[in-house]
């Protein structure tokens, strides 16, 4: 089976604009892409994708422009990560509905874990978007119950800590995804921390694909509005 | 009023990624086990009475009473404390029960640095490394604090990110317990955070209202007319409330950073002008925009400058028994100079929010009010003074 390519994206940063220009360039070698709704305090994020929110925040992004954004974007497979608050303060009935109104192939919302997880679940089937779910190396004995009923794709952390670029990937995820196939065939796709072809390599030896994020946002922060060029190089090189 | 564990009336819960959920699991079991435990619970009253200094005075304001023609104004003198707040009854509490856990770090967040002091002290008492995140707005207005961290062995971390404050110091400390969650407990400092934190905190708080129920009654022979606190997270306020809330006519006021006034957009009154949302792992009020995003807050006082509050909290507000009320920069400032001139006592600015409200409302009672004097005002004397126009050196 090929492996499969999630690339993320923070909207907003540096334009709306840029976005869907980046996206462009994304799509041509992702199967999934993700576009992370700006929040004030993103805590699972590392240094890279925080100043990314704090950019796209600064340019005035809302959920709003994300969702007229998303109207005018093909690309079958886009998932919106963002965190709860925006999604709750929104409306999780209006948010799930723009969801579907924009296509949107599913959600991601890094701090609503298991045991919070049905007020979202109710909005989410209604309107047919996976609500993603999130596997950490600490998870442990809940991974059995986390993966059971996991729609889309399971998101799978790959290390301790936040988003970011990291020099080496340490845990043995080996062992977590044995667990996850035992009770599901949904994809598994590892992410945080992934920068070069070498880990990405690594974790699609384990896992049916990867994430990369703060690897494009950093070079987002570095190049600004010039990025595109840069991203097709990365993705050229990463895939 | 728990219907579900760790929800306040639909208030509280466990919002955090899926990699602080084992730690909460473990913490949360770890609490109810020991809190049980007999050996546990006299360590942790040995430690209150012979290190902290507990119980803490509740000190009849004679003077003040004179003066306003009202209430009989009766502070609870958590000042007190050793390392001068009540910061401490929390700390001891979670760094015992850290260490009883096998935990050997401590990390906390800390806005006026009372409670990063407290941390610390903990630490070196218990022989457990700590780590401190303060956002560099409140180091330069809490200087002496942040001093006194180090002299105790703790590392200090400036935090860069968002509004440079309390909110931030949180972020950056639930960051780091993401990182390294096997060998470190995050000691939170107010009643606010994932579920079991605002159980936790408000039940190692409840000695303030536990003791100053019996004082009171023993004192007068009735239950006070009102309990009024100030409220930033609101462990002092939860702490102070926790004994009289089943008192239905002992009125329970929760004094919120007023900042430049509710009218303005510098104010950190999250009760009073905030919505429901969901940040920090808890679902309660925020000061926030239509799309969720966090406000910048503004207070004279680093310990009340943060935009949420704790899920009791919002529980309580929302039933009612509860009243929560701004206070502005300057009337607690007036309160700050008023006690120290009237009772000689200089109160921390954070509780001067409190000691303004009682002033202002004192006539309106008859009978016994008590004001949580959650701290000592030593930290804020030069901050105070930059205020009024006037440098001075430490």
């Amino acid at each position: 089976m090929n492996k499969q390519f999630v690339s993320f994206v923070t909207a907003g940063d540096p334009s709306m604009e840029k976005t869907k220009e980046f996206i462009d360039v994304l799509a041509e070698y992702s199967d999934i892409i993700e576009i992370g709704i700006p929040f004030s305090d993103p805590v699972a994020e590392g240094p890279v994708i925080e100043m990314a929110n704090v950019r796209a925040l600064s340019a005035g992004v809302t959920t709003d422009d994300v969702f007229s954004m998303l109207e005018e974007v093909s690309f079958p497979k886009m998932v919106i990560l963002t965190y709860f608050n925006p999604v709750f303060v929104y409306g999780l009935d209006r948010f799930f509905a723009e969801c579907k109104r924009t296509k949107v192939y599913a959600v991601i919302i890094p701090d609503v874990p298991y045991e919070e997880r049905d007020e979202v679940l109710v909005h989410s089937k209604r309107y047919g978007v996976h609500f993603i779910t999130m596997i950490a190396p600490t998870s442990a004995e809940r991974v059995k119950m986390l993966a059971k009923d996991a729609a889309g794709f399971i998101y799978l952390v790959s290390s301790m800590g936040v988003t970011g670029i990291r020099s080496e990937l340490s845990v043995d995820l080996t062992k977590i995804v044995e667990q996850i196939r035992e009770v599901t065939d949904t994809p598994i796709m590892i992410g945080f921390g992934i920068s070069d072809r070498k880990q990405a390599d690594m974790m699609r030896g384990i896992a049916d694909g990867v994430i990369v994020g703060s690897a494009i946002v950093g070079i987002i922060a570095e190049h600004g509005n010039d990025s595109a060029p840069k991203i097709r190089q990365f993705l050229k090189e990463i895939n | 009023m728990n219907v579900k564990k760790g929800k306040f009336n639909g208030f509280g819960g466990q919002y955090v990624p899926e990699t602080l959920m084992n730690a909460l699991i473990e913490l949360e079991r770890a609490y109810e086990f020991h809190r049980q435990d007999n050996s546990f619970n006299e360590e942790l009253t040995a430690l209150l009475k012979n290190y902290a200094g507990r119980p803490s005075l509740l000190y009849f304001a004679e003077n003040m009473t004179k003066d306003l023609c009202g209430a009989k104004i009766y502070l609870k003198r958590e000042d007190m404390n050793h390392t001068g707040s009540h910061k401490i009854n929390n700390v001891l509490g979670q760094a015992l029960l850290a260490k009883r856990m096998g935990k050997t770090r401590l990390i906390a967040e800390t806005g006026a640095g009372q409670h990063g002091v407290a941390t610390a002290t903990a630490a070196s008492l218990l022989k457990m490394e700590c780590e401190v995140f303060m956002g560099e707005e409140d180091i330069s207005r809490q200087a002496l604090n942040v001093y006194r961290m180090k002299l105790l062995g703790a590392k200090v971390h400036t935090v860069t990110s968002g509004t440079r404050t309390l909110k931030d110091a949180v972020n950056e400390t639930l960051r780091e317990w993401t990182r390294r969650v096997h060998d470190t407990h995050y000691l939170l400092g107010s009643a606010v955070g994932p579920h079991p934190f605002p159980t936790m905190v408000r039940d190692f708080q409840s000695v303030i209202s536990e003791e100053a129920r019996e004082q009171i009654l023993a004192e007068t022979g009735e239950l006070p007319k009102a309990v009024i606190a100030c409220v930033g997270g609101g462990s002092n306020a939860i702490g102070a409330f926790r004994h009289f809330i089943d008192d239905k006519d002992v009125e329970l006021i929760g004094c919120e950073a007023g900042g430049k006034g509710i009218d303005t957009e510098q104010h950190a009154s999250t009760v009073t002008t905030g919505t429901v949302g969901v940040f920090h792992g808890m679902k309660t009020l925020f000061c926030q925009d239509e799309y969720g995003q966090i406000a910048p807050v503004h207070s004279i006082s680093a310990g009340l400058d943060y935009p949420g509050v704790g899920p009791e909290h919002a529980a309580l507000h929302a039933s009612g028994r509860a009243k929560y009320v701004p206070v502005t920069d300057d009337e607690a400032v007036a309160a700050f100079e008023y006690l120290s001139r009237m009772e000689g006592i200089i109160p921390a600015i954070e509780s001067a929010h409190a000691v303004a409200y009682a002033m202002k409302y004192a006539k309106d009672y008859k009978g016994a009010i008590i004001v949580c004097l959650s701290g000592r005002g030593d930290k804020d004397v030069s901050s105070i003074a930059r205020h009024k126009g006037e440098t001075i050196y430490e």
